[in-house]
């Protein structure tokens, strides 16, 4: 078995590569998106041996038991998602919304962006990081710009801009780690290696890594949507392709909040530096209740999601800034759920948009009606999102809650306020989507329901019945969070 | 001797947070951008004089990459593309310019009081290039925050970029420090790219070319 360990992980990172230049240079779609598909599959199974078999750690590359729920997860997510894309754009091809020319750009975008994702989740080496972690930047800006509206430029704009300068924080906070590294580990590659980092970082200075980790928190935390600086958030979901809101979602904003809990990692192991959890806890809160009010007043429904998901980041980000075994292994749940359930709204939400022809809540109504499968699988999705048993984000939720009224009520109060506030907000809008007299286009629609299926499904089930193995692997990640 | 180079260090490195401040109060862009290709020149003798006294070779490239691009190309590219939009008068309402100023000091202030309490075995060079670094850093970001205008939030970003590059080649055998400098430029030329098509945009509303060049050929 061990045998495919070092050429697993090249196929993680290298067949989304090659894929990316061969879509490139393919003109008819048809094909594209099969192959598309196709590659995204071998990836995710690439990623899946990752888990038998792993590579022995580089000088560049590490594969751990954190960044692995990360890159099975990723992998899974970019698979099902591209699916769902094949049958969108045939969609906005036939709408002309897009062009045979913009879709051979869009899918090798596509592969590119995770191909560097996956990069960013396997790099042994914060540079790399930093470096992967732009380039997915890059990509998906492009691609929220693909078509060409005013609204969707200006949407690009503001996440190029607010991306830009989150990345160039985040650079002066990994230039800050390797000069606190330097007098310790010596000069060279050795002061952005992670492994090495992580073994000598109790002999950091810890006033340069509190610093460092500022910048970190407040670089990375910019990509993962974190309230004063989530503004590009909302934009780049609404006005780009809703795979490309399913991708950010799902999967760009985790891969950001891995980089934090990666330096995150490294500060809780310097005895002298500042606990980073209080930082983060708070971050997480205000984002939470932030979102959670600013889902009332939205009219537009890919924005409300993505109001949605600072939410959810809000909550994942104060898991883990309240640390303990039971917190981060409540946060790691969370997120995976959390990825899953989005995900398959905006698949739902993709196929609403095209068949009635408009993002506007208020023109939306009586989906359940004119739509019965789509619309019930929306209903589906809301009420996991919310937190509604039996679902598997209520199981996360109600962890996240019991650990910290056991630790410090005032902020388990405020998480349930904020819980609650984002309830009210998504059911009453759900109210007028899915039920009541239908309202516009009553076409029937051709929508590939297997991959929301799929999602909502494995949803269920987890909020039902965990897998002891998977149960304890995760309580294993999080017992090495700190 | 050793004295000496500290001090060239110092001086130059102050230079680029003395630079810093005089973009805070250009209020016309066309001053502006030669603020900021002279900060551009001398973020490139400051790179180079940590080649020269490092031994480290390949930070005379990340010097040559700042004269070149940052000192000539950007700052003659802006200039042109200002002239064409004609928006080369209009004086920015800069939010005003004495608490700017003030808030200016106060985060140089601020980031000498962080650096300064960094442990006292990095070396003294080190850790006052980091602090200017970061006051560079710090008032790119203020910048940025108080200018309306797209052209001049793009000088904030590439001033606050500026401080990065300080920083990184401050930091003694730093990896990649070329290759980010390098990636950083085709970062920004993306942005002064999207930049002329926002430009556009936003006095035409459209991305068209063509119709930016109807427009001009039915004003005449």
């Amino acid at each position: 078995m061990t045998g495919i360990a070092p050429l697993n992980i090249l196929v993680v990172l290298l067949l989304p590569l090659a894929t990316a230049g061969l879509l490139a240079g393919l003109s008819s779609y048809r094909l594209s998106a099969r192959l598309n598909v196709g590659s995204a599959f071998l990836t995710f199974l690439a990623a899946l041996s990752l888990l038998v078999a792993r590579p022995p750690v580089g000088r560049f590359l590490v594969v751990d038991d954190l960044n692995i729920v990360f890159i099975v997860l990723n992998t899974f997510v970019a698979f099902t998602t591209s699916a769902f894309s094949a049958s969108y754009i045939a969609h906005e091809l036939s709408a002309h919304r897009l062009t045979r020319s913009h879709l051979r750009f869009y899918h090798a975008m596509y592969q590119l962006l995770l191909a560097a994702m996956n990069l960013a989740l396997v790099a042994n080496n914060i540079g790399l990081m930093w470096v992967a972690i732009e380039v997915a930047t890059l990509t998906t800006v492009v691609m929220v710009g693909i078509y060409r509206t005013p609204q969707a430029l200006e949407a690009a704009w503001k996440y190029f801009i607010l991306g830009s300068v989150g990345i160039a924080l985040a650079l002066f906070g990994t230039i800050l780690i390797y000069m606190a590294a330097r007098p310790v580990v010596g000069e060279g590659l050795n002061g952005m290696i992670w492994t090495v980092l992580v073994a000598h970082v109790d002999q950091f200075d810890p006033a340069l890594l509190n610093l460092a980790f500022v910048f970190l928190l407040l670089g990375y935390g910019t990509k993962v949507g974190l309230a004063p600086l989530h503004a590009w958030l909302p934009d780049a979901h609404a006005e780009g392709p809703t795979p490309i809101s399913a991708v950010l979602s799902g999967l760009l904003l985790n891969v950001a909040l891995y980089a934090v809990l990666r330096f995150k990692i490294l500060l809780s192991a310097n005895p002298g530096a500042i606990a980073p959890g209080p930082l983060m806890t708070g971050l997480g809160l205000l984002s939470l209740v932030f979102a959670g009010f600013m889902l009332y007043r939205r009219g537009d429904i890919k924005r409300m999601f993505a109001y949605s998901s600072i939410e959810h980041m809000g909550v994942i980000v104060f898991a883990f800034g309240m640390g303990g075994a039971l917190a981060n292994f409540a946060g790691l749940l969370h997120m995976a759920m959390h990825s899953l359930t989005k995900s398959a709204i905006f698949f739902a939400v993709g196929h609403v948009v095209q068949v009635k022809g408009t993002q506007q809540i208020a023109e939306i109504r009586g989906l359940t009606t004119s739509h019965p499968f789509l619309g019930w699988t929306l209903v589906v999705g809301v009420i996991a999102i919310v937190g509604l048993p039996p679902a598997g984000v209520f199981m996360s939720e109600f962890l996240i809650v019991t650990t910290t009224v056991a630790r410090a009520p005032a902020l388990a109060a405020l998480v349930v306020f904020g819980l609650l506030v984002a309830f009210g907000a998504l059911v009453l809008r759900l109210h007028g989507l899915a039920f009541g007299e239908p309202k516009g286009s009553l076409q029937p629609v051709k929508a590939s329901y297997l991959p929301m299926i799929l999602h909502l499904a494995l949803v269920l089930v987890a909020g039902v019945y965990l897998p002891p193995p998977l149960v304890a692997w995760f309580q294993h990640v999080a017992a090495s969070l700190h | 001797m050793d004295r000496l180079a500290f001090d060239i260090a110092h001086l130059l490195a102050g230079g680029l947070v003395l630079t810093s401040f005089m973009l805070l109060y250009q209020d016309r862009l066309y001053a502006l951008l030669n603020v900021y290709a002279m900060q551009a020149l001398t973020l490139a003798l400051a790179v180079g004089w940590q080649a020269h006294i490092q031994h480290a070779p390949h930070l005379y490239i990340t010097a040559g990459v700042a004269i070149v691009f940052k000192a000539l190309i950007i700052p003659v590219a802006l200039h042109r593309m200002v002239a064409r939009l004609g928006v080369h008068r209009e004086v920015e309402t800069v939010v005003s310019l004495v608490p700017t100023m003030l808030a200016g000091m106060g985060l140089v202030a601020l980031s000498m009081i962080v650096t300064m309490r960094v442990a006292h075995e990095a070396d003294a060079l080190a850790r006052e290039d980091l602090a200017f670094a970061l006051s560079v850093v710090l008032l790119g970001l203020l910048m940025m925050v108080t200018r309306s205008n797209a052209v001049s939030q793009i000088v904030g970003f590439m001033s606050l970029e500026n401080g990065l590059i300080l920083a990184a080649a401050g930091a003694k055998g730093m990896p990649f420090v070329v290759e980010i400098s390098v990636a950083f430029s085709i970062l920004i030329a993306l942005i002064v790219i999207g930049i002329f098509l926002f430009r556009i945009r936003e006095r035409f509303d459209t991305v068209d070319l063509q119709a930016l060049d109807d427009f001009r050929g039915e004003s005449r």
